[in-house]
């Protein structure tokens, strides 16, 4: 009966008809990812992340083990070296591996969504073999390079340039925040091609790295997810050939806010592993500790924090499975995605918080891995579309949705 | 080389999760329980797996017995990489029952039936910690064992096994077919990778019962009851070792 109810869901899920109250429970192939992926994260991730933080330290031979389990390319075809399966299971994958160590989880996310993600959609034939193949397997990561020193959430003001001479582009500018840039083999870089149409000037490139004309920045020195690389990107008098452009001329902005938009849900599944580790760590706590005569989980206070943390990430959770699916399905998210995505970083921050409140004093040391969620957490709210910039959207499709 | 491995898989209640006994004392508690492969049937897996790479064996087949459930335990071992698998129903109150004299006739039954040349299991369950279905399963075949190993080389129509016994290790070689089972330190077992999980998706589970393979599953053992083990006491110190030996003559231990 049990295998039963799972086989129709997977058909169900299977041929695009997705019904959330339906889905009480994942389609068994997703359940097995899910259980690889949570099984290595435990095993492999959550021993080292307190050291992989300490040393700012890149998880090469972690991130190949991924890849050769297929989880650096979850949705590429097999064709070209993936895993070849769809976002529901890349976002369940992406929120296990988070639940072991945040860094790692980013280095996935942006692997899979923001590197990836646009050559797959955007990229030709040729493209795809040469920058997408050498890049499922964990040997190779790639980054992606929108923002400017000059504009995050601006990003229509783009002064990064791209001129043509000859049967080659030369970029020039700067390229701030780049995740993974320091361990990057490659890159794709947004640069304006004709300022004078602003936003639908800007047009993606492909950039190797290293490269002649691409150097990087120093590290900086974060707050959280410090296993993962982050800098300045600084193209000066940087030649690739024509052929590297990614998409049409002028196609640019369009790429970018296409691959945020799922980019975006992997954000929010790491969100959702940082908040459940956190929660994980706070439910154990009440159990052990004990105040006032008993474990301190007898007490209010505390069981209507581990009540609201509890909600607030099964809530985000089924948000960011809906957009997944309607995403798999090829129905319009966006709306769905900024949804799961503000839903999720609020719900790390806010769990983190408390977890560490729950801990008292012992949340406030290394000792415990609390301090480190909470650290972890904050980015979730900044990157790949601040808080705010979700509301916009959210608010835009609204609008739409009510138009007189 | 034609060989064909058989491998059991056993669907226990997970190492990480703590046992409650039920109420009525008729067992443990296993509804809404997390359930996962037990760990020596995942290194048997491997093993299995590991002897198909290096193309010593042609087929993995992989066997669990039990309610509808298994199959997810027999999906993970064909995402670990077997081939095939086969279900041999058993349910309700015949699932309850069944021990390692059941499921080592069934195991018999079906390495006649499927001509497998290697059978290879689990040490033991860690949920009855029996250690006796990979013996009972040799002695039924009359074929020879390697237990408790912890390498396995094949060389031509013979298996080089070394066990790990008491007195440290032993090497043994034994005439194929021939049945293994696997100790702790005989490999580490491989993640499922995400290729793997969807090409398991559509390989084959065959559905057998007991009946057919003319195995009778009823058991000639009755649980009596099911306790927790004592609480353990706190200890007690003592000034001398006078006084150890007389506590210790006191408490009969001497």
């Amino acid at each position: 009966m049990h295998a039963l109810c799972i086989q129709t869901l997977g058909m169900a899920v299977g041929h695009g008809v997705r019904c959330l109250s339906q889905l009480a429970e994942l389609p068994e192939l997703h359940q097995m990812m899910r259980q690889t992926c949570r099984d290595y994260a435990q095993k492999e991730l959550a021993p080292i992340a307190a050291q992989l933080d300490k040393d700012h330290k890149f998880p090469a031979k972690q991130v190949k083990e991924l890849g050769a389990m297929g989880v650096m390319a979850v949705e590429v075809p097999e064709s070209l070296g993936g895993a070849g399966m769809d976002y529901l299971a890349y976002c369940l994958a992406v929120e296990e591996l988070s639940r072991g160590c945040a860094s790692t989880g980013v280095i996935v996310s942006v692997n899979n969504s923001l590197y990836l993600g646009p050559i797959l959609k955007f990229g030709t034939e040729e493209q795809k073999k040469q920058w997408i193949t050498p890049f499922t397997t964990g040997e190779r990561v790639g980054c992606f390079a929108l923002s400017e020193p000059g504009n995050g959430s601006d990003a229509g003001a783009a002064s990064t340039l791209a001129q043509q001479e000859g049967d080659e582009w030369v970029l020039s500018g700067t390229k701030a925040w780049i995740t993974n840039c320091w361990d990057a083999s490659a890159t794709v870089v947004f640069a304006t091609t004709d300022k004078s149409l602003k936003h639908k000037g800007i047009s993606a490139f492909l950039v190797p790295m290293p490269h002649p004309g691409l150097s990087l920045g120093k590290k900086e020195d974060k707050l959280g997810i410090r296993a993962s690389s982050t800098a300045n990107i600084i193209l000066e008098d940087c030649h690739i050939p024509l052929g590297n452009m990614l998409g049409e001329r002028g196609m640019g902005f369009k790429i970018a806010m296409q691959t945020l938009d799922s980019g975006r849900l992997g954000i929010a599944a790491q969100a959702l592993g940082i908040a459940q580790a956190a929660l994980d760590c706070a439910a154990d706590y009440a159990h052990k500790r004990t105040a006032f005569g008993a474990p301190i989980g007898k007490l209010q206070a505390i069981q209507f924090k581990l009540a609201d943390m509890a909600l607030a990430i099964e809530s985000a959770r089924l948000l960011t499975w809906r957009a997944a699916m309607l995403r798999d399905a090829k129905k319009p998210f966006t709306k769905e995605a900024a949804m799961a995505k503000l839903a999720a970083s609020e719900a790390a921050t806010f769990v983190s918080h408390q977890a560490i409140q729950v801990l008292g004093g012992m949340g406030y040391v290394t000792d415990m891995p609390a301090e480190r969620h909470y650290r972890d957490a904050r980015i979730t709210e900044i990157y790949e579309g601040t808080s705010e910039i979700q509301r916009l959207v959210i608010a835009n499709n609204i609008l739409k949705e009510y138009q007189q | 080389m034609s060989a064909r491995v058989l491998v059991g898989v056993k669907r226990v209640i997970d190492y990480a999760v703590k046992i409650r006994v039920k109420p009525d004392h008729t067992g443990v508690v296993t509804d809404g329980v997390k359930h996962s492969m037990n760990p020596f049937c995942e290194i048997a897996v491997e093993e299995a797996v590991k002897l198909k790479e290096k193309k010593l064996v042609k087929e993995v087949v992989a066997v669990s017995c039990g309610p509808q459930q298994v199959q997810e335990t027999i999906r993970t071992a064909l995402a670990m990489g077997a081939d095939r698998g086969i279900h041999v129903e058993v349910s309700g109150k015949d699932y309850e029952t069944l021990g390692p004299l059941q499921v080592s006739k069934i195991l018999a039954a079906l390495a006649k039936k499927e001509q497998a040349d290697l059978i290879i299991l689990g040490k033991q369950a860690i949920d009855d910690d029996c250690n006796q279905t990979g013996q009972m399963t040799a002695a039924l075949l009359d074929w020879p064992q390697g237990t408790f190993a912890s390498e396995v080389n094949i060389e031509a129509d013979k298996l080089k096994v070394v066990r790990e016994v008491d007195g440290g290790l032993e090497t043994i070689k034994i005439k194929l077919p021939a049945v293994v089972t696997a100790d702790l330190r005989l490999n580490t077992p491989r993640y499922a990778t995400l290729p793997n999980i969807m090409k398991a998706k559509k390989k084959k589970i065959a559905n057998v019962k007991p009946a057919d393979l003319g195995v009778d599953v009823s058991s000639r053992l009755e649980v009596l009851k099911v306790d927790e083990p004592p609480q353990r006491q706190g200890g007690v110190k003592v000034e001398t070792v006078n006084d150890l030996v007389r506590k210790l003559k006191e408490a009969g231990r001497i």
